[in-house]
């Protein structure tokens, strides 16, 4: 049996790390993820790209369930993501999306489990939570209806949003994507909000950044 | 060893007006017949057995058939209604042997090979089917014999035993009348006029006196009735290489019977495919019930099993469709489809290794393909196609492998729309990116664009107009992925959004 993948190491996301109980991101737990637009969706699959290339080092496989899918699989290979190793689940209705996921969950080996979903009852989270407990399977819920947020036993609850991205030396053009990485909810942790950014195939703080670049700038002064 | 052949022959003497009094039981008291019009007279098709007692026969006219009997009922026949009947009651009868042929007009006939000593022999086989049929109300005669020929005579014509010993059936038809031969009408009565009232009178004939005579397909009548020459049966369903038959003595009811039988019939079915080096990949379960209902279920797998455990998952998660009512009687297995399992593939199955070709996962896969179905579950592979919708192709299989990368030179969104979706913009120049757009009624001013990039489609389908790709970020940071459709002096360009960028 491999073990449980990314439990060896951290999953890249610096700072955001220390929220958690002893700073180490939680494997093998259900994580919940605000997306209630298109643009947050896409915003939320970048930082999921991100993660899973770490919970995938394994070998591991991804699925990623969803009544009316809109991911293009080739974006997940600029997150370092092999997107022929995601396995896509599309479902007709509500219900089968828990199902699936249930069922996924409850399967060893697996890297990590995303579904799209409206509505969870607490019940229905559980469910999810015990399942993984003995695959210690990572699951990503992906809320995109915001009205029905209800209490859940999901380790974590996550939200992320653009930013402005900014290029070095203010070229013009797009520069990497920036976002504002909200822990709205942690258990047992410390809830926050980070500015990350993706560059180079990794997580980069923001702020750890600007600090960076104040050094080289004091340092070409000095 | 070649195994002795027997057949069954049923013959349902009043077939259609036993089912108008299924249907109507006050017709049971009373004198009937069905009638059909023909050259401008109405003829009797079937009578029932008060209306034969009093001398009525199929083929009189109704009009006479009136002056014998003035409360005769006259019912219009249904074209095409025996044929019906006849085919449901085989389907019915497939509780008693897998093989089974319509004979029109009024018979059925059963490859009953091996079969009769599950019914504890065969006087008791043909008595069950035949106690069982007349208590659905159906007058049947039936008999037994080493050919499908002889037992239709004997079950027709036949005095004394209905079931015909093996290597008998020569003597039991000899001294049968030749209509017992299923021959056509013109040469029995040419036969009856020379005299040839029973089988024995022409058979020490020539075969070429009785050619010339009567014709080739006399010979081939007599020839299968005596088992010199074989009789193809047309059967109702043909047999599969592959399928498992379990009779029950007690009807199933209950989820755990139902379990235990399907357990046993994959089982034997994952034996012999295991023996013979294949994989089940689609299997068809059929129950056949007391009430003559037929229900089933069927799965399908993503790569060749003969795993006992893991085909019956599969079908555990069906059982509850499966609707017993007064019992099950008969459970048959299918194989539908079945495949070669190469070593390298069992190798893999039985590997701990994690990825693609992880046991879990597959068992996983075929679970969930079985519910929702397989065409829902997707991987993808890159595709040599700048095209953005035909850049990632489904993947033919777990198993197969990209033949080419991934494109990362230049930025994909993280979602695509399906369908790109139209969007006023307001561009400064023809040929920069725009400077709003405005998508679902909220502008969007835009802050940061990259250059164009532009994606022709391939020359072999050049009709379409090529894109010119722009990434933009609006005033909060959000990326789109818009797209000018053909050249911006030309009139008919159009603006789309086609995705949106982490």
């Amino acid at each position: 049996m491999p073990p449980p993948a990314g439990a060896a190491k951290g999953v890249g996301l610096g700072p955001v790390e220390a929220a958690f109980p002893n700073g180490v991101f939680p494997t093998g737990v259900i994580h919940e993820m605000l997306c209630p637009t298109r643009e947050q969706q896409a915003a939320t699959s970048g930082l999921l790209g991100g993660l899973l290339t770490a919970l995938m080092r394994q070998g591991g496989p991804c699925l990623w369930i969803s009544r009316d899918r809109r991911l293009f699989p080739p974006a997940m290979d600029g997150f370092e993501v092999e997107p022929d190793r995601m396995i896509f689940i599309d479902v007709g209705n509500e219900k089968d999306v828990l199902w699936a996921m249930e069922e996924a969950l409850k399967c060893e080996g697996l890297a990590a489990v995303v579904a799209e979903v409206k509505e969870i009852s607490f019940a229905q989270s559980r469910r999810l939570q015990l399942a993984v407990e003995s695959s210690r399977v990572t699951g990503f819920l992906l809320r995109n209806d915001l009205r029905k947020l209800g209490a859940t036993t999901c380790v974590a609850r996550w939200q992320v949003t653009h930013l402005p991205s900014v290029l070095e030396d203010g070229m013009p053009g797009v520069g990497y994507p920036r976002w504002q990485v909200d822990l709205l909810r942690v258990r047992n942790g410390t809830p926050g909000s980070w500015k990350l950014e993706w560059a180079a195939n990794r997580f980069i703080s923001v702020e750890e950044r600007l600090e960076a670049l104040n050094l080289t700038e004091t340092r070409q002064v000095g | 060893m070649i195994m002795k052949k027997r057949y069954v022959s049923l013959w349902f003497r009043h077939l259609l007006t036993d089912w108008f009094t299924l249907r109507q039981p006050d017709l049971k008291q009373a004198p009937f017949i069905l009638v059909t019009p023909e050259h401008n007279r109405i003829i009797i098709t079937a009578a029932n057995a008060l209306a034969e007692k009093q001398g009525i026969i199929v083929g009189m006219a109704a009009a006479d058939a009136k002056a014998v009997i003035p409360d005769l009922k006259v019912m219009d026949d249904i074209p095409g209604k025996a044929a019906k009947l006849l085919r449901g009651l085989g389907e019915w009868c497939i509780r008693y042997s897998p093989l089974i042929a319509v004979g029109l007009p009024d018979g059925l006939i059963m490859d009953i090979s091996g079969c009769a000593h599950l019914w504890g022999g065969e006087h008791e086989y043909l008595k069950e089917i035949i106690t069982r049929l007349r208590s659905k109300g159906y007058d049947v005669r039936g008999a037994m014999a080493d050919t499908a020929g002889a037992a239709w005579a004997v079950a027709r014509f036949g005095r004394n035993k209905p079931i015909i010993a093996p290597g008998m059936h020569t003597e039991a038809l000899l001294s049968l009348p030749p209509a017992a031969l299923r021959l056509d009408p013109l040469v029995l009565e040419r036969m009856h006029k020379l005299g040839f009232y029973t089988i024995k009178s022409f058979t020490g004939l020539k075969r070429s006196a009785l050619r010339r005579r009567f014709g080739n397909d006399f010979l081939l009548r007599l020839d299968q009735a005596l088992g010199n020459e074989d009789e193809p049966l047309e059967v109702l369903h043909p047999v599969m290489p592959y399928q498992e038959r379990l009779p029950c003595l007690e009807p199933i009811r209950t989820a755990e019977g139902i379990e235990i039988a399907i357990k046993t019939l994959l089982g034997n079915m994952c034996r012999r495919l295991q023996s013979e080096g294949k994989g089940l990949r689609a299997a068809i379960l059929r129950c056949y019930r007391v009430d003559g209902g037929v229900v089933g279920a069927d799965i399908g797998t993503n790569r060749p099993s003969y795993h006992t455990d893991h085909l019956f998952k599969l079908f555990e998660l069906k059982i509850a469709t499966i609707e017993p009512a007064l019992g099950i009687e008969l459970f048959t297995l299918e194989a539908a489809k079945v495949e070669e399992i190469s070593l390298e593939q069992e190798a893999l199955w039985l590997s701990e290794g994690g990825g693609l070709a992880d046991n879990n996962l597959i068992e996983l896969l075929d679970k969930l393909a079985n519910k929702i179905g397989t065409n829902n579950i997707c991987r993808y592979l890159p595709q040599e196609s700048y095209w953005p919708e035909r850049s990632a192709k489904p993947a033919r299989s777990l198993a197969e492998k990209a033949s080419t990368t991934w494109r990362s030179g230049s930025p994909r969104p993280s979602l695509l729309l399906k369908k790109p979706e139209r969007v006023e913009v307001t561009a400064l120049l023809p040929d920069n990116p725009p400077m709003l757009f405005i998508y679902k009624g909220e502008r969007h001013i835009i802050k940061k664009a990259d250059d164009a990039e532009r994606i022709e489609p391939e020359w072999w389908r050049r009709k379409r107009p090529h894109r010119d790709y722009y990434v933009v970020e609006d005033e909060q940071g959000r990326r789109y992925w818009l797209f000018r459709s053909g050249h911006y002096s030309d009139e008919q360009s159009q603006w789309y959004l086609h995705g949106f960028f982490a």
